[in-house]
C-alpha cells in the first residue's frame, strides 16, 4: 500500500487552491514548515501571513480577513488550534460564522515524541461542541485533497485535523468526500469498525487480521465527525451486533461520542476504542499505538474478545 | 445636528435601554459615546443601507459591553426602530447583551470576550492592504481590556504588517469592575507601552470633539505604523451621580436614578 503524509498533501493542495481562488489567504503561527503551509507562502508571498507564536491572534486575524470576503486557511498544530485558541475560535470565528478553515496538523498521537503537551485528544470534542463548526478527520492523503477542495467551496468555519506521518492510501484518486457522509469500505458480519483519521487504515489492518481467524469485521470511514452520518450509523446499528468506534482521540466527545449521541436504541453494542480519559506519553507514533493498544493487533484482540463473549 | 446634541441623545437612549433592560453596562458606554458619535457622524465613510459595502470604514467595538451606545447610535441612523429600544437583552432581540453581527451586521464584530477586537481589526486592515483599499479600521478598546494578553499579540502584528489604516482608541476611563485599573492590574504607562510596540500614539481628552477629530486626522497622516489614540475619559460621563463611580460599570440605573439622569440629559428624546 502506498503512503502519503496528509500534511504534505495539504501543502500541495493549498497551492492549487491558491491558483483557483485569488481571494484565498493562508495564516500560520510559526509552524509553516511543519504544517506545510510554507509552499503556499513561497508561491503566494502576498497572501501568506505568519503571525508568530500567537495562536489567539492567529484566529482573530483570520476572522478579520475572512470578514472582508476572503477564504482563509489557518494552520497550527491541533492541540493549539483547538485548545490554546478555543475562545477565539468560538467567539471570533464560529459565532459570526466566519469563512475560516482551521486545518490543524500533528493531531493526537502523531505528535509522538513531543508528548502529552503536544498531543491533542480533546480537539474534536472541543470543536464539535461549538455551534456552526464542522469537524473533519480525513483518513488518507487522497481524502485530504477532496476535503480541502470541498471546504474551500462551502462558506463558514471548519476544523480539519491532519496527521503528521505518512499514512497508507485507502481511497482511489476518483474518491470524492461528501460532508456528513461516511463511506463503507468493507462489509463484515460479526461487527463493524467506524473509524476516522489515520485509524481507518489501522482498522482495515485489524479487520484483515481478524478475517484470518474467521471473524468478519466491516470497516466504515467516518471522516465527517460533524455533521456525522446519522443515517449510515442507524443502518449499521441494524445490520451489525457490534459497532467499534476507532480514533486517535479521547473516547469522550470525539467520534465515539458522536456515534453514541445518534445511535438509536437498538441491539447493537457500541465499543469505543481510542484514548481513555488520560494524557498521552512520549514516544514514536508507532510505539505509542502499541503502548495504548491502538495498533492493529491490539484492536483485533479487543474486537475478538468482545464478539466472542 | 451638532455632535454635542447627538451625544446627548445617544447618552439618553443608552441609559433608557439599560434601565428598561434592568441590566447592562452604563459606565463604560457613557465614557465611549463622544468618541463613537464623532466616528459615526463626522469621520467614518459608510452606507447605512449597505452594511456589507466593501469600501466602508469599519468600527470594531472590542469592549462589547458598551454596545448599548452602539445601538443608540444605530437608532439615530435609522437602523434600529423606536420599539426595538425596549428589547435590549431580551430573547429574540437584535439588541443582544453583546453585539451579534448575524442579527445586526452593522456592528461589524461580535464582541464580548475581551481582548479579541484588535486582532480582528488587524485582519480587516491587513486584507484592505492586500487589496489596496483605502478604508480605515477603528478599534475601540477598554483600558481594563488591555490587560488581556491577546491585545499585545495584536499590537505586535499590526506593526509588523505596517497597518497605517488601523486606528485603535483606548477608552481610558481608569475603572474596571473590581476597582481602579491601577490597583487591579496597572496598565500605565499605557502610552509608552504602545510606543514600545511601534505604534504612533496620540493622547487626547476623549470628551473634546475637536481633539477627537484632530487626533484621527493626525493618525491618518501617519504612514507605516498603526495609531493608538489614548482617550482620557470619565466613566459614567454625562450623568453626575454615575461619573467615576465604579459600581455603575455593570449596574442598571433604578427607576428613580433614571428620572434624575433624564433631567440631567435634558429631557425626552424618544418618548
Amino acid at each position: 500500500m502506498s503512503k502519503l503524509a496528509m500534511r504534505d498533501v495539504y501543502g500541495e493542495v493549498l497551492i492549487e487552491l491558491g491558483k483557483i481562488y485569488p481571494n484565498l489567504v493562508v495564516v500560520d503561527a510559526d509552524v509553516s514548515k511543519s504544517t506545510k503551509t510554507i509552499g503556499f507562502a513561497k508561491t503566494f508571498p502576498d497572501r501568506f501571513f505568519d503571525v508568530g507564536i500567537a495562536e489567539a491572534n492567529l484566529m482573530g486575524i483570520s476572522a478579520g480577513i475572512a470578514s472582508t470576503g476572503k477564504i482563509v486557511f489557518t494552520s497550527t498544530f491541533s492541540v493549539f488550534a483547538s485548545g490554546r485558541a478555543y475562545d477565539q475560535v468560538r467567539q471570533s470565528i464560529a459565532y459570526p460564522g466566519r469563512n475560516v478553515k482551521i486545518v490543524s496538523t500533528h493531531c493526537g498521537l502523531t505528535a509522538g515524541e513531543d508528548g502529552a503537551m503536544h498531543q491533542s485528544f480533546e480537539d474534536m470534542a472541543l470543536m464539535r461542541s461549538i455551534p456552526n463548526m464542522r469537524v473533519i478527520a480525513p483518513c488518507d492523503g487522497v481524502e485530504v485533497k477532496s476535503v480541502l477542495k470541498n471546504i474551500a467551496e462551502i462558506p463558514g468555519p471548519f476544523y480539519v485535523r491532519l496527521a503528521r506521518p505518512a499514512t497508507p492510501v485507502i481511497f482511489e484518486e476518483s474518491y470524492e468526500f461528501k460532508l456528513g457522509r461516511g463511506t463503507v469500505i468493507k462489509e463484515g458480519k460479526e461487527g463493524v469498525i467506524i473509524a476516522c483519521g489515520l485509524m481507518t487504515a489501522i482498522a482495515l489492518e485489524a479487520s484483515d487480521l481478524l478475517s484470518k481467524e474467521g471473524i468478519n469485521i466491516g470497516v466504515v470511514s467516518m471522516s465527517s465527525i460533524k455533521p456525522v452520518d446519522t443515517e449510515l450509523i442507524k443502518n449499521l446499528s441494524e445490520q451489525y451486533k457490534f459497532i467499534f468506534s476507532c480514533e486517535d482521540h479521547s473516547i469522550i466527545g470525539g467520534l465515539g461520542g458522536a456515534i453514541a449521541e445518534v445511535l438509536p436504541p437498538t441491539n447493537a453494542k457500541l465499543v469505543r476504542l481510542g484514548m481513555e480519559d488520560e494524557f498521552g506519553d512520549t514516544g514514536k507514533f508507532e510505539e505509542l499505538l502499541r503502548f495504548y493498544r491502538l495498533d492493529a493487533e491490539s484492536i483485533a484482540e479487543k474486537i475478538k474478545s468482545a464478539v466472542k463473549k | 445636528m451638532e455632535l454635542e446634541e447627538i451625544s446627548r441623545r445617544v447618552r439618553y437612549n443608552t441609559l433608557y435601554m439599560i434601565t428598561k433592560a434592568g441590566s447592562g453596562h452604563p459606565g463604560g458606554s457613557l465614557s465611549a459615546i463622544d468618541i463613537m458619535v464623532t466616528l459615526y457622524f463626522k469621520v467614518m465613510r459608510y452606507k447605512v443601507e449597505d452594511p456589507f459595502w466593501e469600501d466602508r470604514d469599519r468600527f470594531v467595538l472590542s469592549k462589547g459591553h458598551a454596545c448599548p451606545a452602539l445601538y443608540a447610535i444605530f437608532y439615530e441612523l435609522g437602523i434600529i426602530k423606536r420599539e426595538e429600544l425596549d428589547t435590549l437583552r431580551k430573547p429574540g432581540s437584535r439588541l443582544q447583551g453583546h453585539p451579534d453581527i448575524k442579527r445586526l451586521p452593522w456592528a461589524e464584530f461580535s464582541s464580548g470576550s475581551l481582548g479579541q477586537g484588535l486582532s480582528f481589526g488587524v485582519g480587516v486592515a491587513l486584507s484592505g492592504k492586500i487589496d489596496r483599499k483605502d478604508y480605515y479600521t477603528f478599534v475601540m478598546l477598554g483600558d481594563g481590556e488591555s490587560q488581556e494578553g491577546q491585545v499585545w499579540e495584536a499590537a505586535m502584528s499590526a506593526r509588523k504588517f505596517k497597518l497605517d489604516h488601523l486606528i485603535g482608541i483606548t477608552d481610558r476611563n481608569r475603572l474596571q469592575i473590581d476597582g481602579g485599573t491601577e490597583s487591579i492590574m496597572p496598565i500605565d504607562p499605557i502610552a509608552d507601552k504602545w510606543r514600545a510596540f511601534g505604534w504612533n500614539v496620540i493622547e487626547i481628552d476623549g470628551h473634546n470633539f475637536s481633539e477627537i477629530t484632530g487626533a484621527i486626522e493626525k493618525a491618518k497622516e501617519n504612514s507605516e505604523s498603526p495609531t493608538m489614540i489614548i482617550a482620557h475619559t470619565v466613566k459614567g460621563k454625562g450623568v453626575s451621580f454615575m461619573e467615576n463611580v465604579v459600581d455603575f460599570h455593570g449596574k442598571a440605573p433604578t427607576a428613580q436614578e433614571w428620572e434624575k439622569a433624564k433631567v440631567e440629559l435634558g429631557g425626552d428624546y424618544n418618548e
